[in-house]
């Protein structure tokens, strides 16, 4: 066999680029859109920016602010706890658990939220009290007036998370159906019982699926507490919409809202991204030199 | 069927009428088979034979729809008692799994967790040992298939090769009485097969009783002490390796050897 020659000299590449007319002319398009935009927006008195930047740090958009956060963090924890038990019965065995799971799914996806949320908020008119005892008009233990413990937070509460664990079912689900039936074999001819199939290897598996449409669901959670203003919930939309009900600053409140929300998605982004990188330990990996030597770890097995 | 037999004459495997099918395909049509204690039985034979089938069911990953299967003297998933069969509970069923190693032909490491972790993942988990001896013990069986210098990648990060004897690793941790490899060599490329069917020679001279489905020869020649051929779901022919690849008696081995050798 002969060898190749090492090639006598560098050959480098120094070519000039075609010219591209169209792009320069997109570009200066849509920067002259924008500049115009920011002058009418920037120069329009009945804005009233000198407002805005007074109500930015208000008390009460604050207070608002931080009822948006507890709400959007509280729904969500109490959804995703849901979501995992509902998918988890929905890929369960037992048909009256699988039942239950595609009703509770089909229900709660199939009404609009801002019903549930009014329908929360007065559930006092269908079930006056709440009690602790033994069930179908058995004695009772302790005892609430529906009226006194139903606050605007708590049927917020209520209606965000239950909706969204009908969501996040879903996404749980599609998680751990990602995850290939032989990891489960494996881990069952170790003799692991389903529960540790489940939990040392499903879903942390299921998580790198689960995680991005998760952190999407947040970002949407953090604008979507904002229907709870029909039931008065004291998150920042209620907040500002009382504020201009007084001063009749509408649109100035509105973009103060408006200001807080883009930052709390923006972080919410940010995080998003950071716990992701978290998740794709052992698959990154995937992706780079390694990778010739396997075959994709998605195809299936010949049968 | 008859209870157990004294341990002196029982073999590690006792497979009896086993029957199985997927809707309306019957692929194992009634199996006979025996693996006495500390020996090596190859399954060969073409694909959708029921071979696979077979090794699976051997360890519960599948259910035989008819006959017995014995291991280590166990019926396997049921108890007898006063003449019926009761089906074991799952904790029951994952006891006599875990006595059974299962070596898979795509590894199915667990990709989140590293080499060795994979390694310890079922002493800890399954027999609550304690994390350091855990360690102790998967460091000595990857230095056994010759990875401990791998110990800390990621599945991702090692051979094919390498991964299925970090698979064997991680049956043997749980002390197996029995090992099952279903087409071990079959995901990897030529150069690395040599590695894998090295590391299962020291396993079967140590004495391990293993069930092999392969298409490798020249291995259920050199390691086999017995040689399974199944076809359409029964077995055609058995019997000693090289006595049966020298010299096969039925058509459809002789057909299938000069396809595979």
């Amino acid at each position: 066999m002969t060898q190749e020659k090492a090639p006598a000299a560098e050959l480098p590449i120094d070519a000039v680029r075609p010219a591209r007319p169209g792009r320069w002319l997109g570009a200066a398009a849509a920067l002259l859109f924008l500049v115009w935009l920011a002058y009418t927006v920037i120069v329009n008195e009945n804005l009233h920016w000198d407002v805005i930047v007074a109500y930015l740090a208000d008390g009460r958009i604050l207070g608002g602010l931080w009822v948006t956060i507890q709400l959007t963090v509280l729904s969500m924890a109490i959804g995703l706890a849901l979501g995992v038990l509902a998918a988890v019965m929905q890929l369960s065995d037992n048909p009256v658990l699988r039942g239950t799971s595609a009703l509770y799914t089909w229900f709660f996806r199939g009404t609009p939220l801002l019903v549930q949320l009014i329908f929360w908020f007065n559930i006092g008119l269908v079930f006056p009290t709440f009690a602790v005892g033994v069930p179908f008009g058995g004695p009772k233990l302790i005892e609430w007036q529906a009226n006194a413990i139903i606050t605007p937070f708590t049927a917020a509460l209520l209606g965000l998370a239950i909706n969204e664990g009908a969501y996040m079912a879903e996404i749980v689900r599609a998680g751990i159906r990602s995850v290939d039936p032989g990891q489960r074999e494996a881990a069952e001819s170790l003799g692991m019982s389903h529960r540790q199939v489940l939990r040392r290897v499903v879903l942390p598996q299921a998580m790198r699926v689960i995680i991005p449409p998760t952190g999407n669901q947040f970002i949407s959670m953090l604008k979507t507490t904002s229907m709870v203003s029909v039931i008065a919930g004291a998150e920042l939309l209620t907040v500002a919409q009382r504020i201009y009900l007084g001063n009749f600053e509408v649109i100035a409140m509105l973009v103060v809202a408006s200001i807080w929300y883009v930052v709390l998605t923006t972080i919410a982004s940010v995080g998003q991204h950071f716990v992701e990188k978290r998740f794709e330990r052992g698959h990154v990996r995937l992706s780079s030199r390694v990778r010739r030597n396997l075959r994709p770890l998605t195809s299936k097995e010949p049968s | 069927m008859s209870t157990p037999e004294a341990p002196a004459d029982r073999p590690m495997v006792r497979i009896r009428a086993a029957r199985k099918r997927f809707g309306p395909l019957e692929v194992l049509k009634g199996i006979d088979l025996d693996v006495p204690a500390g020996s090596v039985v190859c399954v060969v034979g073409p694909s959708g034979s029921g071979k696979s089938t077979l090794l699976r069911c051997v360890n519960r990953l599948e259910t035989i729809d008819s006959g017995r299967i014995w291991v280590n003297g166990e019926l396997m998933g049921y108890n007898e008692r006063g003449g019926r069969l009761h089906a074991l509970r799952p904790a029951e069923l994952s006891r006599q799994q875990r006595g059974i190693g299962m070596v898979f032909q795509r590894f199915h490491l667990f990709p989140h967790r590293t080499a060795i972790e994979n390694v310890m993942e079922g002493p800890v988990t399954v027999l609550r040992m304690p994390t350091a001896q855990a360690r102790r013990q998967a460091a000595e069986l990857l230095e056994r298939v010759g990875l401990a210098d791998r110990a800390h990648h990621y599945p991702a990060q090692l051979s094919g090769g390498q991964q299925q004897r970090v698979a064997i690793a991680r049956s043997l941790a749980m002390r197996p009485s029995l090992m099952l490899f279903d087409e071990p060599t079959s995901a990897l490329d030529p150069e690395l097969v040599q590695e894998v069917l090295a590391v299962m020679r020291d396993l079967a001279a140590s004495g391990m009783t293993m069930m092999v489905v392969t298409h490798e020869m020249s291995f259920a020649r050199e390691v086999g002490d017995q040689l399974v051929f199944m076809d359409d779901g029964v077995i055609v022919e058995r019997g000693d390796p090289r006595e049966v690849l020298a010299a096969p008696r039925h058509d459809r081995l002789r057909a299938f050897l000069g396809q595979v050798l």
